[in-house]
């Protein structure tokens, strides 16, 4: 008779059954580990959360400052029922963690969301060996391949300083919560006046608050519209083609995301550039993780499932696709907060 | 290679009409001569044939990513362009290249005598020199179809502001046959009477569709009206006793109408008419797609003559006694176009567009309706005092088409698009009812707005029967009407039917399946207009 799996895909979460305990649910649960506070991974609704510290201001800002959290540093362990849980770096967003779950020598690790490139802002991903891996492939594509942060930080700077020369602002999107950070930190010193959408000011302002080094960027709303002369604004996705850009005019618009590395996907949503630069691994760094962790079995969360899944099989890596609720929603979801 | 591909990615970049000049401008400003000409051939359509199998260059890039085939499948139908999939999945570079556009256009050259090995060696050579965005112009130049979204007249519009002339002036300068090889860019833009002017073209004069009603445009008596006839727009070009007839693509068809050979008889050296090429069967328009059938051939073989002959159907001049005449008023143009009519001796293969003679804009209506009966789209309205000018302008020609024939048909099969819309389901076929059966009838891409399109692709997603390649069969539901131009018997159709220039006029959500049009309502509207 086959035992219980260590952690097996329900209709909520991503399960361990010894422990009675979830891993980013997407309904409401008992008692959940969160491994970020990006909203397809941290649900409403669960009785007590558990998750790195370094998600706790955005937790508690997003689930409500009521909610029962306890938080460990990367490393710290804790053990249920005779199964071991830890956390450790996923170098995603502050505070993304992969969840390493341990019973009588068996290892697996649920990574959440991921990437391998260091962006200077969280620390950045370690490999866990494990017998089997919980993977993300978001980009699981060859076609996907990321160059040096440091090269499309060169490329904003050098749009933001090119548009200010021609008078105009730059309005630079992303998620609220990780790519505006990461954006903040690597684009400092600025060559122009900065402003901040108020989803992301109020994300900026939280994590300030808890101690994080980020500069201040003073929320759009306080502004008036003669003091937007060449700035750059950084603004959630959810702005654009809405009446909210108007106060900016004449601007150029830049996304950053993973999705950029495609023309036709750039092309779909009428931005004047797009700026590839993501927090996701992209194809050579999800190849790298699994092999650093050794892992027997993958299983593939979200994304290209499918095909990176039958490319792990074809490599010989026992691999197979769970249907989970992560990958959707994360900017519709996140970044409607603000008029 | 950097400066061009830079313009390339900026000019993909911005939708914006003047952002897209000051680029090119930048460019023709900037870049060696050398280049010029080769950027000023890829813009006007002139990119010399592909020397290379596209299966070949495909092969060798997967071979190079090591990926199996079927991830390569995959990826390209993420990305829709096969150029640009290759320069993505191709390993990241170190080294760089200094080569210019001209250089690698001579690097291809190359290619023309060398074998299958070789010219592995010299593709795989050259991508290991280039960036990812390199790479994909590269490729493009290489074998794909090179499109960019640069009208030829922004780029004429770009040269004429650097170089101080009238875009009309540039734009008749670019035109002809030339080609970037053996043509300089100093001679073809500043050169008066450099290379082969004998054939060269003028610029077409193109209309804009009529939008306001016919009162909109003042007095009727102000206006000619004459049929606008379905066949190739044509220049036809008499000097020093050659013919030459250049097609409205600029491309050189005097050699596929044999049949106009007499025209450079009969009319004087030294002229210049603008037409249309219709075929002809006593007397009669036939329909364009009997026309299509010979343009593609190769050979013109008798049977093709006898079964189709074309007649040049004149409705202006350019050229008269050797001198431009574009600058001369409408009315006097038409005169000097009759005269030209009266003093050929044949008739059949030269005719002239006849005016229509109305008395009010009430009568023009009441014509227009004969339109499909006459074989015409509808209307050409030109006023008396237009000027013969350069590009689609507006103000002095107007066309008014007859409104498409329309049927109701349901949505059978889907296929993603390309490029922009290489994630979505955007290229439908539609089928009409036979007894029980649906049969499939067209094909058509465009007409729904993006919304709809979001729709429709989340419908055929849930909706999937079967795939079967890039193709999708989807469960019968939804019904669009589908709008066409002409339609005509076709042995090479399951249904025997096919229509020109399909397209979805509207998302008929109102209808049920069953409601759908029927093969015989389809047949019935090819009797009422063959």
């Amino acid at each position: 008779m086959k035992r219980n799996e260590l952690l097996s895909f329900t209709a909520s979460s991503i399960y361990c059954p010894s422990a009675d305990i979830h891993i980013d649910p997407w309904k409401p649960v008992e008692r959940a580990i969160i491994t970020h506070a990006h909203s397809d991974h941290a649900k409403w609704g669960c009785q007590h959360y558990l998750a790195h510290k370094d998600s706790e201001p955005i937790l508690r800002m997003r689930l409500g400052s009521d909610i029962s959290l306890q938080t460990l540093e990367y490393g710290e362990s804790f053990t249920i029922n005779g199964v071991n849980f830890s956390l450790h770096p996923a170098g995603h967003i502050i505070g993304s963690s992969q969840v390493r779950v341990e019973q009588q020598g068996e290892i697996w690790v649920a990574s959440g969301d991921y990437k391998l490139q260091d962006d200077l802002f969280c620390p950045p991903f370690e490999a866990i060996k494990c017998h089997t891996f919980i993977t993300e492939s978001t980009f699981g594509l060859p076609i996907y391949k990321w160059k040096p942060q440091q090269e499309i930080i060169d490329e904003i700077k050098v749009w933001a300083l090119q548009n200010k020369l021609q008078g105009k602002n730059s309005i630079l999107m992303g998620y609220a919560l990780g790519k505006m950070q990461r954006l903040i930190k690597n684009l400092q010193p600025f060559d122009q006046p900065v402003f901040a959408h108020g989803a992301i000011y109020n994300v900026n302002e939280q994590l300030r608050t808890a101690g994080f080094d980020l500069p201040y960027i003073p929320p759009v709303n306080n502004a008036s519209k003669s003091d937007f002369q060449g700035a750059l604004i950084f603004a959630t996705g959810s702005v654009l083609n809405t009446p909210w850009l108007k106060r900016f005019e004449p601007y150029s618009t830049g996304y950053c995301s993973g999705w950029m590395a495609i023309r036709g996907a750039k092309n779909r949503k009428s931005i004047d550039r797009g700026f590839v630069l993501s927090d996701h691994a992209d194809w050579d760094e999800l190849n790298t993780a699994i092999d650093a962790t050794g892992a027997e079995k993958v299983y593939v969360t979200h994304g290209y499932t499918d095909t990176f899944s039958r490319w792990l099989n074809e490599r010989g890596v026992e691999s197979a696709e769970v249907k989970t609720m992560y990958g959707e929603e994360e900017e519709a979801a996140t970044e409607t907060t603000e008029s | 290679m950097k400066r061009f591909t830079n313009l390339f990615l900026e000019l993909d970049r911005t939708t914006k009409t003047n952002d897209k000049v000051a680029l090119l401008k930048a460019y023709f400003l900037s870049a060696p001569d050398e280049d010029k000409i080769w950027a000023l051939a890829l813009f006007t359509g002139r990119r010399p044939p592909r020397k290379i199998k596209t299966t070949q260059v495909q092969e060798w890039a997967i071979e190079q990513a090591n990926i199996p085939m079927w991830l390569f499948r995959e990826s390209y139908g993420s990305v829709g362009d096969l150029a640009e999939t290759i320069s993505l999945i191709l390993p990241v570079n170190t080294s760089t290249s200094e080569k210019t556009l001209s250089e690698w256009f001579a690097y291809f050259t190359q290619l023309n005598k060398a074998t299958d090995e070789e010219k592995k060696q010299l593709i795989l050579e050259a991508w290991k020199q280039l960036s990812t965005y390199e790479t994909f112009v590269f490729n493009k130049l290489l074998m794909g179809s090179f499109r960019i979204g640069v009208s030829q007249t922004l780029v004429v519009r770009a040269i004429g502001e650097v170089s101080d002339m009238t875009s009309a002036v540039v734009a008749h300068r670019v035109m002809g046959q030339w080609d970037p090889y053996h043509s300089s860019y100093k001679e073809l833009i500043y050169g008066e009477n450099t290379g082969d002017t004998t054939s060269k073209p003028y610029p077409f004069y193109l209309a804009y569709g009529l939008e306001g009603g016919l009162e909109s445009l003042g007095q009727p008596e102000d206006w000619f009206a004459e049929w606008k006839w379905d066949g190739i727009r044509s220049q036809v070009i008499v000097r020093n006793n050659e013919l030459y007839i250049w097609s409205r693509g600029e491309e050189l068809v005097t050699e596929k109408f044999p049949e106009l050979e007499s025209l450079r008889t009969q009319l004087p050296s030294g002229t210049v008419l603008d037409g249309e090429i219709v075929c002809f069967e006593n007397d009669r328009p036939l329909p364009f797609n009997i026309l299509q059938t010979r343009i593609g051939r190769k050979n013109i073989t008798k049977k093709i003559l006898t079964e189709a002959p074309v007649a040049f159907i004149g409705y202006d001049v350019m050229e008269y006694e050797g001198q431009d005449v574009r600058q001369k008023p409408q009315e006097e143009r038409r005169k000097i176009l009759e005269d030209l009519f009266e003093q050929t001796e044949i008739k059949g293969a030269f005719k002239i567009s006849p005016l229509l003679t109305f008395d009010g804009w009430d009568e023009l209506r009441n014509l227009h309706l004969q339109s499909r009966e006459q074989a015409a789209e509808g209307f050409m309205i030109k006023r008396k005092q237009a000027q013969y000018l350069t590009g689609r302008k507006k103000g002095d020609w107007w066309k008014w088409k007859v409104d498409p024939l329309s049927i109701d048909a349901v949505l059978v099969y889907a296929q993603k698009g390309s490029g922009r819309r290489a994630e979505l389901y955007t290229d439908y076929t539609f089928a009409v009812w036979e007894k029980d059966k649906l049969i499939p009838f067209a094909k058509a891409y465009s007409g729904l707005t993006d919304a709809e399109i979001r729709e429709v692709d989340r419908y055929i997603k849930q909706n999937t029967i079967e795939k079967f390649g890039p193709v999708r069969t989807v469960k019968p539901q939804l019904v669009f009407e589908i709008g066409f131009e002409g339609i005509n018997e076709s042995s090479r159709h399951k249904s025997g039917i096919a229509v020109r220039f399909p397209r979805i006029l509207n998302w008929r959500k109102d209808k049920k399946l069953e409601e759908a049009d029927t093969l015989d309502n389809l047949k019935s509207i090819l009797k009422a207009y063959k």
